[in-house]
């Protein structure tokens, strides 16, 4: 049932009540009392989300942060973290720099310390390279990670970079792990219906928890 | 100069039910089974988790991978609003915090919760301490209506016979989860009480219901559940009320206040409509409020009229005061045993397996009452934040030779390190009980109103020594069960400097007790039966009554409150006193 439909159904006429507001103070953009009845549920692809989620994911979406060169230097990075291997791709196989392009939209806390990162190691490079980070060689990019990848073994002036490399550490399994390369690479099997009888008996056995092995 | 226009509806209805949540949609569901005309009023839009679910999606089906940038429990999480939600601002007074989650939708926020459902027990009706008001009547009871929530609508667990954790009428409880077993382990080691979890999923056939299936076991409930597997106000009342022919919903009505006539007695309801902007009005004979607690406080305090000055039902001037949510604080860490574990299918139900009923004799303690815990950890799917931090953990256990290694890293060495310890995280959280006191109240701030006009809500309340206590004692309980099961901490440090962790008021979506209930006028805004003492037309059916709660969550006890409400109505309606 549509909702004017259903306000007819209660009983509903218009009252008019003697108040008179300015008119100037409704939204202009709103043909007052003419609104569709547009229940969320509409049993489309954006089911269950609010008009104002899909609008701004369409918003972020069309919008960019990164420069190429900024997004160059993170796809390096990405693919330093999480590079291939015998199981799987590495991050730039999954598009890990993408989606930290929009995080870095979703989230503007991120900006900053993302933006700011890039220039620090670039200018890091430029010092000791007389190159930016993507133009070095493979082998001072390394050098210049090692310095930053070892929170708990940090040369000083280093700090910074050791900030920012957390964090792209994080982003980048953030984005690795969350999709079907990721997810196959960890060897989750869950998401499916299933009936759940229990942690199998040889991994009970293993761990020697049988007598807690109880409902 | 445009004609502002209130529309009113010429029908009289038997009831209008405000808010479609657990309390709201129990009360539209005995009503319309029973032949009422019942007119539901729903601050959001329509919501049915058969097609509005996010169950299923894989991370990369959302562009945060689940973050919870709009969410505040992620992307996929069923609940629409939060703690904050724009245009629709709250405060708080004198620097203290209360932080307000708000789920304007059908079914409101039993969509996304924990399905835990525990029933309080006798010394939470009548305490045994004497620091808190008594409720009006004891479990016993109450406990008849315990028992047909459990029926309707189904649980799990296991019978325990503990005295003050009273058992339920169980389906047959899922297993633990590995690390859930090593928590069993050391609980017994350290002395901590573990039994199985009690949680609203349905884990068999349910008697005479065709329209709900079985849990499946994807560990997924807090997107709701497409199968109507477990409970939510919305799936398992509302929608079904509706079928009946005598419930009728009203999405987007946000209301204002309820309407009096000169005798104080309610006679309608106005509201305006979220999408058109609308204003509204429709007249019933009854009113029952289920708002939620803190909105339903707020509906009454700002329904003021000659009859009712100081606000609707509030001539003891309590409505809005008694505010308390329960005490939350929590550990995670993981287990060095578990590094490599082999791979299942480890989702479970999304409610809890194990939980720790509170075990401990106040009297050897430095607090009054107690706190539950409840364990979570293992092999779930990976969304935003996966491996967030490991350079703070992975060099804690030597690396696959045997080798000390650095924190932190790159390349292939860390990129195995994600899969090592993947599955091998446990975590505890206590949800203990706050004292209801006076002091700790939700007003009407006089300065500020929301997008609609409506005057909104101020919030003052500030934990007290006994609840740090509390906390300080959760985490001591936390550190012993992960020592004793050989775990590592991962979460950053609690102590005094930050309460041991208590959470802010409101962070664990308990909150009550606002329009509280009681035998004397004076005290309570409520009698026993939830029927305001000034207005005998207007009942509260959400967790705004509470006196005191006890450190169970409150859902159970709204469904059975509800039911008891609603029964009543019914039977004063017989009577035509309402």
């Amino acid at each position: 049932m549509k909702r004017r439909d259903s306000l007819k159904a209660i009983g509903f006429t218009a009252v008019a009540t003697g108040i008179f507001i300015d008119a100037c103070k409704q939204p202009a953009d709103k043909k007052v009392g003419n609104t569709p009845a547009t229940p969320a549920s509409t049993g489309d692809a954006e089911a269950g989300r609010e008009k104002f989620e899909i609008e701004r994911n369409k918003r972020l979406l069309s919008e960019k942060f990164f420069t190429e060169n900024e997004m160059a230097t993170l796809a390096i990075l990405a693919d330093i973290i999480i590079p291939k291997d015998d199981k799987s791709g590495s991050a730039t196989d999954t598009k890990v720099p993408d989606f930290i392009e929009f995080m870095a939209k979703d989230m503007p806390s991120l900006q900053v310390p993302l933006r700011g990162g890039l220039r620090w190691l670039d200018v890091q490079c430029l010092n000791r390279f007389g190159n930016s980070f993507a133009d070095a060689t493979e082998a001072q990019r390394l050098e210049m990670v090692n310095d930053i990848a070892y929170p708990e073994d940090v040369k000083p002036g280093m700090e910074q970079g050791v900030a920012f490399f957390n964090r792209m550490r994080d982003l980048t399994a953030s984005g690795f792990f969350t999709t079907e390369m990721g997810i196959n690479d960890l060897g989750y099997v869950g998401n499916v219906t299933n009936v759940w009888k229990g942690v199998p008996e040889d991994i009970v056995k293993q761990y020697g928890m049988d007598q807690y092995n109880i409902v | 100069m445009g004609k502002f226009q209130i529309r009113k509806s010429s029908t009289v209805h038997d009831v209008v039910v405000i808010g479609s949540g657990a309390g709201g949609g129990m009360a539209g569901y005995v009503l319309a089974n029973a032949g009422i005309k019942v007119l539901m009023l729903e601050a959001g839009p329509f919501f049915d988790p058969a097609k509005d679910s996010h169950q299923f999606k894989w991370p990369w089906e959302s562009p945060r991978r689940g973050a919870s940038t709009v969410r505040a429990f992620g992307d996929f999480d069923a609940a629409y609003g939060g703690w904050e939600i724009d245009g629709e601002p709250y405060t708080r007074k004198d620097g203290t915090q209360f932080d307000w989650f708000r789920s304007r939708m059908l079914g409101g926020k039993t969509n996304h919760w924990g399905r835990i459902s525990l029933r309080m027990g006798p010394d939470d009706f009548k305490c045994k301490d004497g620091l808190t008001d008594d409720w009006p009547f004891t479990y016993d009871e109450i406990k008849p209506y315990y028992d047909k929530v459990d029926r309707l609508i189904g649980l799990y667990g296991t019978v325990e016979n503990i005295p003050n954790e009273p058992d339920g009428i169980f389906m047959k409880p899922p297993k633990p989860r590995l690390p859930e077993l090593f928590i069993r382990k050391s609980a017994a080691k350290a002395g901590v009480k573990v039994i199985t979890g009690r949680g609203s999923v349905i884990t068999e056939l349910l008697d005479g219901n065709k329209d709900r299936q079985p849990c499946f076991y994807c560990g997924q409930c807090g997107r709701s559940c497409k199968v109507y597997g477990d409970f939510s106000a919305s799936s398992c009342l509302v929608i079904p009320a509706m079928k009946s022919g005598n419930l009728e919903v009203v999405t987007n009505a946000m209301v204002r206040e309820i309407i009096t006539d000169k005798n104080g007695l309610a006679t309608g309801v106005s509201y305006i409509n979220r999408e058109d902007m609308q204003e509204y009005q429709v007249s019933c004979k009854t009113v029952i409020l289920g708002a939620s607690a803190c909105e339903s406080a707020r509906i009454l305090l700002n329904s003021k009229s000659a009859a009712h000055p100081a606000g609707l039902a509030n001539s003891s001037g309590v409505v809005g005061k008694y505010l308390h949510d329960s005490t939350g604080s929590s550990l995670g860490g993981f287990i060095p045993q578990l590094l490599d574990r082999k791979r299942f299918n480890e989702d479970g139900t999304g409610s809890i397996h194990i939980y720790s009923p509170w075990w401990l004799d106040n009297k050897k303690l430095d607090f009054p009452r107690g706190y539950h815990i409840e364990y979570g950890g293992g092999m779930r799917m990976p969304s935003y934040g996966f491996g967030g931090g490991i350079h703070r953990y992975n060099a804690k256990v030597p690396d696959r030779n045997g080798k000390t290694k650095k924190a932190g890293g790159f390349g292939a060495s860390l990129k195995d390190d994600y899969s090592r310890f993947y599955g091998a995280n446990v975590s505890m959280a206590g949800r203990g009980t706050a004292l209801a006191k006076k002091e700790n109240y939700c007003e009407i701030d006089p300065n500020v109103v929301d997008k609609y006009g409506i005057p909104v809500l101020r919030f003052n309340y500030k934990w007290a020594d006994e609840e740090i206590k509390q906390a300080k004692h959760m985490q001591e309980t936390f550190q012993s069960l992960l020592h004793e099961m050989g775990a590592i901490v991962t979460s950053s440090p609690h102590g005094p400097e930050d309460n041991y962790g208590l959470e802010a008021p409101g962070r664990i979506i308990h909150e009550v007790g606002t329009i509280r209930m009681g035998d004397d006028p004076k005290k309570s805004a409520v009698n026993r039966w939830c029927q305001a003492h000034d207005c005998k037309n207007l009942f509260v059916v959400d967790a705004a009554p509470f006196v005191q709660q006890g450190d169970k969550n409150a859902t159970w006890t709204i469904l059975a409150l509800s039911w008891r409400t609603a029964e009543y109505v019914l039977e004063q309606r017989k009577k035509q006193n309402v």
